[in-house]
């Protein structure tokens, strides 16, 4: 995994899909991804029509095709392990060469392959277009649990301190032990890893001190993101032309 | 263990969301109640180092690599409300932000990442502390051999979900074979991280860890090395492995509880050999009674033996590159 820094997943634009409030987007990539999940795997058409419906949100989002392929790239591992289904399904199995590969096994592949590939998309429009503040913040609009924004939130906040305090303190450990083996490293690593809990820990205690004396009082105030307009009738439409896929896809097959 | 969109079917991936979102809740509202409005950056911290050891890959074998997930550590130090809560909202996170693991898959992915972990490391490390003697190199014992079974819990938690909805009609057996296999070596890092993070963080704030929270330890302040380690990795194996064979039996008091299922739901209904038969064909060992404890056996011996092979050809290839 390599784009750890949240600020790497947004694509500065002033597109409208960036000014759409993070709560409709965020509901109308569920309603696509249920939409992807829902459609047969076998309406192989279907899937052409619902990644013209994705085109149409990354047109308008006006997301280069190069940061969205990149982003894509992320799927690779999904897409060696999905490879492996035609070798271990099971009957019937189809002769391709001198191979032969289980039928089921095929359908299976293009399932993954079709609906994470679909589903990713969606995602990096939404995390492309969105900032993680607002779209927590679209979150707590929609009702999700505070707390569980909430500690989403200090998580975002504080990924790239922690990761960066890692990248140091690997660092340090080349510096001092020089080059070790896997064997060593690995070992290293893992004591690093409690003196890193224990720093994390002290540093939400501290973090919680800092609050109280800025008045925190067990209830995080509310993001002053700028207000964004609530448009639903668009995201309806894109959201049900998923779900005019789907549909003729069920009843079809 | 990142299951992608597409993997398990519509039904499974609605129930096993529903599944997460209960015990989410349950977690959320118990953690909450136990550390006040403390828990908000602590547990955001908390995540946020997770999601970067995650990061770390190790090799399992060559070209497969497994990462610490996290479920146990995060049990015995915060408590299993708090650790379950934490890495749920890493794997949310993960989903959402970073397209790891599929976003209809959420329910799957914080059931077996999240919840399974937390929720089987948290009463074996208990189990196993309560049962040895009551020192630091226990504790670590208990910490290896409650991250190898949780690692172990959450495949067999992805095994029932694919046997129930999976895509692709992989033979449930070799699932199950496969999924064991590769997941016992990533329970034996796994065991080896936490146990040596825990041995950490024990001699230094002994008070943050929920885990030993009510209990005396005794033992040196240092972080074992030596003969010290191969003691504790030992114990926590052995102790592993025993919980594994004398738990499942009972956990499946039908022999095939899988395969019936499988049929009830005409997963298993195309059901036929593979032509490309082996010793270890059907992933059974014969003279083993029971096909769930044949299939693990048989699975372990496998990934064994391909780890094995791998080892030697990274050694071979190694000492090219360093001749050349």
């Amino acid at each position: 995994m390599s784009g750890v820094h949240a600020h790497a997943l947004h694509y500065h634009g002033h597109s409208p899909v960036h000014r759409l409030a993070p709560e409709v987007k965020i509901v109308a990539m569920f309603a696509f991804v249920a939409a992807v999940i829902a459609t047969p795997t076998r309406a192989v058409w279907a899937f052409g029509f619902l990644a013209a419906v994705l085109a149409v949100a990354v047109g308008l989002a006006e997301i280069p095709m190069g940061f969205f392929l990149k982003r894509l790239s992320i799927e690779i591992p999904f897409v060696i392990f999905a490879l492996a289904m035609p070798f271990v399904g099971q009957g019937p199995y189809v002769e391709v060469g001198s191979l032969s590969l289980s039928v089921p096994g095929l359908w299976g592949s293009w399932n993954v392959l079709a609906k994470a590939t679909l589903s990713v998309g969606a995602s990096i429009v939404l995390s492309a277009t969105t900032e993680v503040a607002d779209i927590l913040s679209g979150f707590d609009r929609l009702r999700a649990p505070r707390l569980l924004t909430a500690i989403a939130g200090f998580m975002v906040r504080y990924l790239e301190v922690v990761v960066s305090e890692l990248g140091r303190v690997r660092t340090a450990i080349a510096a001092r032990l020089g080059d070790l083996s896997r064997r060593r490293e690995a070992a290293t690593l893992a004591a690093v890893s409690g003196t890193m809990f224990i720093r994390a820990y002290e540093r939400g205690e501290r973090i919680h001190q800092a609050m109280l004396a800025r008045g925190y009082q067990g209830v995080m105030p509310a993001a002053a993101a700028p207000e964004l307009p609530v448009r639903w009738s668009g995201m309806v439409a894109w959201a049900a032309s998923a779900w005019v896929v789907a549909a003729a896809a069920i009843l079809t097959t | 263990m990142h299951v992608p969109d597409g993997f398990i079917d519509a039904a499974t991936s609605v129930g096993t969301g529903v599944v997460a979102a209960g015990g989410l809740g349950v977690s959320l509202r118990k953690a909450a109640r136990a550390l006040r409005d403390f828990h908000v950056p602590l547990a955001g911290v908390t995540a946020a180092l997770i999601f970067a050891l995650q990061m770390l890959n190790f090799p399992v074998l060559p070209g497969v690599s497994g990462h610490l997930m996290g479920g146990a550590l995060a049990a015995i130090l915060l408590g299993p409300w708090m650790g379950a809560a934490v890495v749920s909202v890493v794997v949310i996170v993960q989903a959402l932000f970073f397209a790891d693991g599929g976003v209809s898959a959420l329910g799957v992915n914080v059931t077996n990442i999240a919840l399974v972990t937390a929720f089987v490391a948290w009463p074996v490390f208990r189990v196993v502390l309560k049962i040895l003697p009551k020192t630091r190199l226990s504790a670590m014992a208990a910490a290896m051999a409650s991250a190898f079974v949780s690692v172990l819990a959450g495949s067999f938690a992805f095994v029932l979900e694919y046997a129930l909805g999976g895509v692709g009609g992989a033979p449930i057996g070799t699932v199950l074979g496969a999924m064991t296999g590769i997941h016992a070596l990533i329970g034996i890092g796994e065991g080896l991280i936490t146990a040596t993070a825990l041995g950490t963080v024990l001699a230094v704030r002994p008070d943050l860890v929920q885990g030993v929270a009510d209990v005396e330890l005794s033992g040196t302040d240092t972080v074992p090395t030596g003969r010290a380690v191969t003691t504790f990795v030992l114990t926590g194996l052995v102790v592993a492995i025993a919980l594994v064979l004398f738990v499942a039996p009972f956990a499946s008091p039908h022999p095939d509880g899988l395969e019936t299922v499988a049929e009830e739901t005409g997963f298993a209904s195309a059901a036929q050999e593979h032509p490309i038969g082996g010793p270890l064909a059907d992933y059974q060992v014969a003279g083993v009674e029971s096909e769930t404890v044949g299939t693990i056996v048989s699975g372990i011996i496998g990934t064994v033996i391909a780890f094995a092979i791998g080892l030697g050809i990274v050694a071979v290839s190694r000492r090219r590159a360093r001749s050349a």
